[in-house]
């Protein structure tokens, strides 16, 4: 149905659009970028919807695991429909609050700095595949693409903290540099074990190389990585248990206690945005992507055929959103040390450790995941 | 067209961002303007087709390195008065290396390994060719020894940092996680008895 959509806009507005304002040199380039922008857009556009509903999701969720109900008022025409207007009503609430910007900061930074940290999550979305033939940008480095840019975010919340001009703000953003650091080795080593398993940088790679059934995805040959990818995707998010950037407790807000406003929903949105980043890429390389899970199974595997495969991406991802939801309402927060510790004297050996292990797994061919 | 565009609009953020990593005053926009040189480099390697080296490059530098030098930057309490008193004592010396770089630089280009005519165009090659795949290649076949070489090189620097710093802090408040996962109660805790205190008077105010 998308593809059908999308010819649509192809043909009826973009082709005349080029056609009519362009010389014809140009019209073919032309058309080009605007397919590529009605694709952006088509990516960009769900995943600030789902940004805005992952809070909505969240407060419920948490609601429920702490016995209450959560947001329950806002909703459209009079109808109350479980609170469903909320994200609505606090985006509005924000838009039409003022940014304040504090004296004796550093005005261009302060307000650059919810920006950068908001971008890198938004264009790692262009090499993930969606399924088979769905993917903006088919890149062969598709992996370390997504890692480097998943390792810029931090920019935001440092330049956040210094140009603030607060001393909570900074503690803030030296806890976050610390801690980003310490965990992106992890997770780097964790992406080489899918690396080495797949044989392949490309995202569509990796996951067609996961085909076959539930027991092939990389779950299971590399359950340790698995686990320590979540885990450090939990951290580089600054999510819970690892927030001890904002640290409510100790530094008030941390990096972004200086901001209010649309300043604000900015750094907001960006961590929503990486959360599910990290969700949807935990899919594709542990959890074999857009591939069924009734896969080689015999009398189900048919039973389910007419299921779009983006629709299992987007169910284990869902998955995975719920569990940074989950892992919020269940841990306390890490002590600072304790944070340092796991990350660099526990995960980054182990993930090692596994790498040896994997290599030796390719290298025999075992089945039945690398014969 | 559409390259020489691109290329024309990176390089020249990429001396612009440099210039400014020079004449900035503030430390931190120095840093910044770095950051935004190495992304830009990344984008002029992107054009030559070389992605491992221009993604590895973002990784690497802005993601790992340039984090660290902010992190340090912004600790530091940099007087700018002390660091611009010394400016014309060392600027002969200054100019002698700068012009040394550019001679060597020079000399370098204007040779024979970089005439123009067999480095301008870049040879295009299909979608499925992949840059890692033929580095890898190349590292881990011809140049194996000087690989290893390397990664003994950067192994002992790491032990040589971690040693470094370790020896300089003699007060090390690190609590070790075993004695902490294997406390009691009793260690920490007392519990005291003794007589309730009734008739204390300050007490009473207060209740």
């Amino acid at each position: 149905m998308l593809e059908i959509i999308y010819q649509f806009i192809s043909h009826n507005v973009l082709l005349p659009i080029t056609t009519l304002l362009l010389p014809v040199d140009y019209q073919a380039q032309a058309l080009t970028v605007l397919q590529t922008v009605v694709k952006i857009l088509s990516i960009l556009v769900p995943v600030l919807i789902t940004v805005a509903y992952f809070t909505y999701f969240e407060r419920k969720v948490i609601g429920f695991i702490q016995g209450r109900i959560g947001p329950n008022r806002v909703g459209f025409f009079g109808f109350s429909l479980w609170g469903l207007g909320q994200p609505i009503a606090d985006a509005v609430k924000l838009i039409v609050k003022e940014i304040i910007v504090p004296t004796g900061s550093n005005r261009v930074l302060f307000i650059m700095a919810p920006i950068l940290s908001l971008a890198p999550s938004l264009a790692a979305w262009a090499v993930i595949p969606f399924d088979d033939t769905k993917v903006l940008a088919n890149i062969n480095a598709g992996l370390l693409y997504v890692l480097a840019l998943t390792s810029l975010a931090v920019y935001g919340v440092i330049i956040a903290g210094w140009a603030s001009n607060s001393k909570y703000a900074f503690l803030g953003a030296m806890r976050s540099a610390a801690q980003i650091v310490a965990y992106e080795i992890a997770m780097g080593f964790a992406l080489v074990g899918v690396l080495v398993a797949a044989g392949s940088l490309n995202l569509g790679d990796i996951v067609n190389s996961q085909a076959g059934s539930v027991i092939h995805w990389f779950w299971i040959p590399l359950f340790p990585l698995f686990v320590i990818y979540f885990i450090s995707g939990l951290a580089e998010t600054n999510r819970a248990p690892f927030d001890v950037a904002e640290g409510e407790s100790e530094i008030v807000a941390g990096f972004h206690v200086e901001y209010g406003g649309m300043a604000f929903s900015v750094f907001f949105m960006a961590e929503y945005a990486n959360m599910i980043l990290i969700a949807v890429l935990s899919a594709i390389m542990f959890c074999g992507g857009w591939l069924s899970p009734f896969q080689g199974i015999p009398g189900l595997e048919d039973l389910f055929t007419w299921v779009p495969p983006m629709f299992w991406l987007l169910a284990k991802t869902s998955f995975f959103m719920f569990l940074f939801l989950w892992f919020r309402a269940t841990f306390p927060r890490y002590r600072y040390d304790q944070i340092m510790r796991l990350g660099w004297k526990v995960f980054i050996p182990i993930t090692i450790v596994w790498l040896v292990v994997v290599s030796a797994l390719v290298v025999t061919n075992t089945p039945p995941w690398f014969n | 067209m559409i390259e020489q565009i691109v290329f024309y609009l990176f390089s020249g953020i990429l001396l612009l961002s440099a210039t400014m990593v020079v004449v900035m005053r503030n430390p931190i926009h120095s840093a910044l303007f770095l950051v935004l040189s190495f992304f830009a480099s990344a984008a002029i390697w992107l054009l030559l087709q070389a992605e491992f080296l221009a993604i590895a490059l973002v990784l690497v530098y802005v993601g790992a390195v340039m984090v660290l030098f902010l992190f340090v930057v912004m600790m530091l309490d940099i007087n700018l008065v002390v660091i611009r008193e010394g400016f014309a004592r060392f600027l002969p010396v200054g100019i002698t290396v700068a012009v040394l770089m550019v001679a060597a630089m020079g000399l370098v280009v204007g040779s024979d390994y970089f005439l123009s005519d067999t480095y301008m165009a870049i040879k295009s090659v299909g979608a499925d060719y992949s840059n890692t795949k033929e580095l890898g290649l190349t590292l881990y076949t011809e140049y194996l020894y000087q690989f290893e070489i390397a990664g003994a090189i950067l192994l002992v620097a790491i032990i040589a940092a971690i040693s470094l710093s370790m020896s300089k802090s003699k007060v090390n408040k690190s609590i070790s996680p075993e004695e902490q996962v294997f406390v009691k109660k009793a260690d920490r805790l007392r519990i005291v008895k003794m007589q309730s205190e009734t008739n204390n008077k300050d007490e009473e105010s207060e209740t």
